[in-house]
C-alpha cells in the first residue's frame, strides 16, 4: 500500500519539476510548485501512517501553512508584475545579464 | 438524558485529559533571544501604525537597539555556559547556536544601520521594511539553534519569506521587481525539492530529529534512495547559498535589490543556509560521507571557479561582489567536502569563515554605499581617484578588498588559513587536489579585488568632481564595526598564537 502513495507523491513531484522547467506563465508556475509540494505532505503522511508516527503528519501541516504564506507572497509579486508590464510571461522578466 | 450523559462524559474525558497532559518546562532564559527579537518586532508594527509620517525616523533606532538588546541574553547564556536542550531535542542552545545567534544579531544590527538613510531617503514604507527585516533575523537565531528537520524548515522558511519582499522592495522599479521574482521562484522551488529530500529522509530514518537520523542512516545499509534523498537535500540548500549550479538567481536579485538587502542577503542569508547545511552534513548524513563527499567536492570547486572566473570580467561592484561571494561560499564548502568521522574541524572552519566573512563583506558593501551617495553609481570607473577626495573610504575598502582576496594579517587570512588546515588535513588524494584549486583561486581572486583598489588609488576622478563625501553617522558607525571586527580578527592572529579563534570555536560542536 505504501508502494502507491509514494509512487503518486514521485509522479506528483515529477510533473511539477517538469512544469517549473517548463512553463514561461508565472501562475502555471507557482501551481506547479503547488504540486511539488503536495507531493511532499502525501509522502510525509504515508511514511508517518507506516512508521505508526505522527511526526509526519505534524510535518506536512506545517508545509500546508507555510505553502499558504509562499503563494501568498508570490501572487503578490505576480500582481505587481503584471501592473508594471502587462504581462505574466517570465521570458520577459529577463533584462539584467552577466 | 443521554444528551446529558455525553456532556458529562466529555467533561470527564476533558478533566483527564487536562490531567493527562503535563505542560512541558520551558527554559526562558534559553529562548530569550529569539523572543527579545519577537518583542521588537512587534513593537516596531505597532510603532509605525501610530507614528506621524515626520517621526518615523525613531524606526531604524528602535530596531537597531533591540537587536542589540537581543545580544543580552546570548552573552548572558555564553557566561552560564550549560548547553541546553528543549522541546524534546528539537531546539539547542549551546557554544555552536551562541555565537552563530551573536552573527546574526550583529550583522542584522549592520544591515539596520546601512539602511537608515537609504530607506528614509528613497521612496520606501519604513515601518513594513523594518518589521520584515527583523522577521527575517529571527528566522536565522531560530535556525541557529535548530536540530530537527521541522524546525530547520520553518525556521528556513521564516527567513526567506521576508527575504523575498525585501528582494523586490523597490516595486515601481522593473529591476527590483525582477529580483524579486527570480529569487522568489527560485527559492521556492528549491525550497520544494529541499522538502522532498527531508521527506524522504524522514521517511528512512523515521524520525525527524538530526541525532535520530544520524543513526539510523548510519547503521541502514546503503540503498539508492538514500542518495538521492540526500542529494535533493543538498541541493536544495545549495540554492539558499548561491552555489554553482544553482547561483543563477544571485547576480540579478543583489543587482535590483535595495544595497542594504543585497549585504544581507549575501551575508546573512547565506550563513543560515550554511549552518542548516553543515549541520546536516556533520550530524545527520555522518554515516553518508561517500554520497556527501562527492557532491560538496564538485559544488566548491564549480562555486570557487566559476565565481572568480565570471567576477573577473564584472563592471558593476555589487555584481563583483555578488560572484566573489559566490566564490567565497566555495571556499567555506571546501572543508564539507572532506567531511571525516569526526567533524570538528569542518565545524571550526565553517563557523570561522562565517564570522570572518560577515565582518568584510559587510564593510564592503558599506564603502560602496557611502561612495555610491556621492556618485549615485556602483560601477567600478566610478570609484577612480577615491582615494583623492575620501582618503579614508579608499583605505578602507582597500583593507576590505585584500581582507576578501585573504592577504594577511588581514582576517580573510584567518578564514582561508583554517579552511586549508580542515582540508589539507584530511590527508586524501581528493583533499590535495580541492587545496591546489583552492590556492589557484586565491590567486585569480586577487585579481578583481586589487583591479578595483587600483581604480581607487591610481586612476583619475572621473568626472573631475572632488568635492567631499558626506558619510551619514549611521555608515559611520557600520564602517567602524566591521573595519574593527576585519582588522581585530586578523591582527589578533597574526600577533598572537594561531589558534586562538580557532580554538575557540572548535570547543564549539553541536
Amino acid at each position: 500500500m505504501l508502494n502507491q502513495f509514494l509512487l503518486l507523491g514521485a509522479v506528483l513531484f515529477c510533473i511539477g519539476v517538469y512544469g517549473v522547467i517548463a512553463r514561461k506563465n508565472t501562475v502555471l508556475v507557482l501551481m506547479s510548485i503547488e504540486l511539488i509540494l503536495n507531493a511532499v505532505n502525501i509522502n510525509l503522511i504515508a511514511f508517518g501512517a507506516m512508521n505508526g508516527d505522527i511526526a509526519g503528519a505534524v510535518f506536512a501541516l506545517f508545509v500546508i501553512a507555510v505553502a499558504a504564506a509562499e503563494v501568498g507572497v508570490g501572487l503578490a509579486m505576480v500582481l505587481i508584475i503584471y501592473r508594471n508590464r502587462s504581462s505574466v510571461d517570465l521570458d520577459d522578466v529577463d533584462s539584467m545579464r552577466g | 438524558m443521554s444528551v446529558l450523559a455525553t456532556v458529562a462524559g466529555l467533561g470527564h474525558a476533558a478533566q483527564a485529559a487536562r490531567d493527562a497532559f503535563e505542560r512541558p518546562a520551558v527554559d526562558w532564559h534559553a529562548l530569550a533571544p529569539d523572543l527579545v527579537v519577537v518583542g521588537v518586532l512587534c513593537l516596531v508594527l505597532v510603532a509605525d501604525l501610530f507614528l506621524p509620517e515626520d517621526r518615523k525616523g525613531v524606526l531604524p533606532s528602535l530596531a537597531g537597539l533591540g537587536l542589540l538588546a537581543a545580544m543580552v541574553p546570548v552573552l548572558t547564556l555564553a557566561a552560564d555556559g550549560t548547553d541546553r536542550v528543549l522541546f524534546g531535542g528539537a531546539y539547542a542552545v549551546d557554544n555552536f547556536a551562541l555565537v552563530l545567534k551573536a552573527l546574526f544579531l550583529v550583522s542584522g544590527y549592520v544591515v539596520v544601520l546601512l539602511s537608515t538613510n537609504y530607506i528614509a531617503e528613497g521612496d520606501y514604507a519604513e515601518g513594513e521594511y523594518y518589521f520584515l527585516l527583523l522577521a527575517s533575523i529571527l528566522g536565522m537565531t531560530v535556525m541557529a539553534s535548530a536540530r530537527d528537520l521541522v524546525t530547520i524548515f520553518v525556521a528556513l522558511e521564516m527567513l526567506s519569506i521576508p527575504a523575498y519582499l525585501l528582494a523586490g522592495w523597490r516595486k515601481r522599479d522593473p529591476k527590483g521587481n525582477e529580483a524579486g521574482v527570480k529569487y522568489y521562484l527560485m527559492g521556492v522551488f528549491a525550497t520544494g525539492i529541499l522538502l522532498y529530500g527531508m521527506s524522504l529522509v524522514y521517511g528512512l530514518a523515521g524520525t525527524t530529529q538530526l541525532a535520530g537520523i544520524g543513526e539510523a542512516l548510519a547503521t541502514g545499509e546503503s540503498v539508492p534512495v538514500i542518495s538521492l534523498a540526500v542529494v535533493l537535500v543538498v541541493a536544495g540548500f545549495a540554492f539558499k547559498v548561491s552555489a554553482v549550479p544553482f547561483h543563477t538567481w544571485a547576480p540579478d536579485t543583489y543587482e535590483g535589490a535595495p544595497t542594504p538587502i543585497t549585504a544581507f542577503l549575501s551575508v546573512s542569508s547565506k550563513a543560515a543556509g550554511f549552518v542548516a547545511l553543515v549541520q546536516l552534513v556533520v550530524i545527520g548524513f555522518a554515516g553518508q560521507t561517500e554520497v556527501v563527499r562527492p557532491l560538496l567536492w564538485l559544488l566548491a570547486v564549480l562555486s570557487m571557479t566559476v565565481g572568480n572566473v565570471v567576477a573577473l570580467r564584472q563592471t558593476n561592484l555589487v555584481r563583483m561582489l555578488a560572484y566573489s561571494g559566490i566564490s567565497q561560499a566555495g571556499f567555506i564548502l571546501a572543508p564539507l567536502a572532506v567531511v571525516g568521522q569526526i567533524g570538528e574541524s569542518t565545524l571550526t572552519s565553517v563557523v570561522t569563515y562565517l564570522l570572518i566573512y560577515a565582518a568584510m563583506n559587510l564593510g564592503a558593501f558599506t564603502v560602496v554605499m557611502a561612495v555610491a551617495r556621492k556618485t549615485g553609481s556602483a560601477e567600478i570607473p566610478s570609484f577612480g581617484g577615491l582615494i583623492t577626495y575620501a582618503p579614508s573610504l579608499a583605505v578602507l575598502m582597500s583593507i576590505f578588498l585584500f581582507a576578501l582576496a585573504g592577504i594577511p594579517p588581514l582576517a580573510g587570512w584567518l578564514a582561508k588559513f583554517v579552511a586549508f588546515r580542515a582540508v589539507v588535513d584530511a590527508d586524501t588524494g581528493w583533499a590535495y587536489a580541492l587545496a591546489v584549486i583552492m590556492a589557484i583561486n586565491s590567486v585569480i581572486s586577487l585579481g578583481y579585488y586589487a583591479n578595483v583598489a587600483r581604480e581607487m588609488w591610481m586612476n583619475p576622478v572621473p568626472d573631475g568632481d572632488t568635492s567631499r563625501v558626506r558619510v551619514p553617522v549611521s555608515l559611520t558607525a557600520a564602517l567602524a564595526i566591521t573595519g574593527l571586527l576585519t582588522i581585530a580578527f586578523g591582527v589578533t592572529q597574526w600577533a598572537t598564537d594561531l589558534g586562538d579563534v580557532a580554538t575557540f570555536v572548535a570547543s564549539v560542536s553541536p
